[in-house]
């Protein structure tokens, strides 16, 4: 693993390089070259499975990180590639000419974060959610609470109550 | 996020106006909002005058039940033994159908979401009267674990009348049993009337569904 990192630093600019396991590793590069990081993996290191693609909103920095995630069936081992995007303007080039499915990944970061993959296909079209009009739900300011307290119809709650006081009441009534 | 150039989002291409050609060569428009749905409202169906005639019908409707094979959330995994050898829900005269024509007891098994109660609404309305809905699970009562979900509902009964609320998370198929026969006592006594009460109440019933599921892209009546 280690040499297949050192292997790939010559060629990339490889950041933040985590040995989480013997058998899975995290790097960060910028977001220009993780399409063509993820195609020298795939035709040249032997990463021929793509596992998925998520994202994680953070906030605080305005940016959101997307995940890559690669898998070598021979050697046994997944790498993982995370880059910076930023959160304002969210768009990233997109990678569905490597792998068909990464199409309805990005389908469905589209929905759920808004991040923009131009040339996707049916990028625009639901995918989960059907006729939303709010913001992407998965952004982390969005409030689901008060989103479903306000749209659904929420049953009230029963009324509690509090033992300490109930059997106060009930066995000194007069105080 | 509001988007210009959605294909889709609220119209349903096989709903659209467009021209057929038949197998003899004449053309002709179809309208599948008008021609394939019907646009009456629903009916409140008065229970007989003779109340030996409406007791002999309601032991009757009691004793044919035919569950509406639709899954939804995890309690539809329960359904699957309740209706096989294991808790063998046939010598109850409980058996399942694969289409609502045929059916009358909609099972909703579990959480809801939006997408999901759009085709609940459409099957619930093409079911049969008299029909029954059983809701299992506290998902279906106030949203369960759910609660502050975006995308769940939480009270069933804002959207369809609900007969039979069976509580748990998820309930076993005995507590199943429980409630079938709870609906059973229920319909002999004539106060399964929810089916009535979905066509007295249907205004309220449908400005809830619409709050809910924003691309109405169906037409409003389903039978």
């Amino acid at each position: 693993m280690k040499d297949l990192i050192e292997k790939l630093s010559k060629t990339f600019e490889l950041k933040d390089v985590v040995f989480q396991r013997p058998d899975l590793s995290f790097v960060t590069v910028k977001k220009e070259t993780v399409i063509s990081l993820v195609t020298h993996l795939r035709d040249y290191e032997g990463f021929s499975h793509f596992v998925l693609l998520s994202c994680v909103d953070w906030i605080e920095d305005n940016l959101f990180q997307l995940t890559y995630f690669l898998n070598n069936p021979d050697q046994k081992y997944d790498l993982a590639i995370r880059c910076m995007i930023d959160r304002t303007e969210p768009t990233m080039t997109s990678a569905h000419h490597l792998w068909k499915q990464i199409a309805t990944y990005q389908r469905e970061l589209k929905e759920m974060y808004g991040i923009d993959f131009p040339g996707s296909p049916r990028l625009n079209e639901n995918f989960i959610l059907e006729g939303w009009d709010n913001i992407p739900p998965m952004r982390r300011d969005f409030d689901t609470k008060k989103y479903a307290e306000e749209t659904f119809f929420p049953r009230e709650r029963p009324k509690t109550n509090d033992p300490s006081k109930y059997m106060k009441s009930k066995l000194y009534p007069d105080e | 996020m509001p988007e210009d150039n959605n294909i889709n989002k609220f119209e349903n291409p096989h709903y659209a106006k467009r021209e057929v050609t038949g197998p003899d060569g004449e053309v002709f428009t179809v309208d599948p909002m008008r021609d394939y749905f019907s646009d009456a409202r629903p009916q409140v169906h008065e229970p007989n005058s003779i109340p030996v005639i409406e007791n002999f019908l309601n032991w009757a409707r009691a004793e044919s039940l035919w569950v509406l094979g639709f899954g939804t959330g995890c309690g539809s995994i329960e359904i699957p033994p309740l209706l096989t050898p294991r808790f063998d829900a046939f010598r109850f005269g409980i058996q399942s159908r694969p289409t609502p024509r045929q059916s009358n007891v909609f099972i909703i098994s579990g959480y809801l979401a939006i997408k999901t109660l759009k085709r609940v609404v459409r099957s619930y309305e093409q079911m049969q009267n008299p029909k029954y809905v059983l809701a299992l699970g506290s998902c279906t009562i106030n949203g369960g674990m759910y609660f502050d979900s975006y995308n769940t509902i939480k009270r069933l009964d804002h959207y369809i009348p609900v007969d039979i609320y069976i509580a748990g998370c998820m309930p076993r198929p005995e507590a199943l049993l429980a409630g079938f026969n709870k609906l059973k006592e229920l319909i002999k006594k004539g106060k399964a009337e929810n089916a009535n009460e979905y066509a007295r109440n249907f205004d309220w019933y449908k400005a809830n569904q619409k709050k809910i599921i924003k691309d109405w892209n169906m037409p409003d009546y389903n039978w």
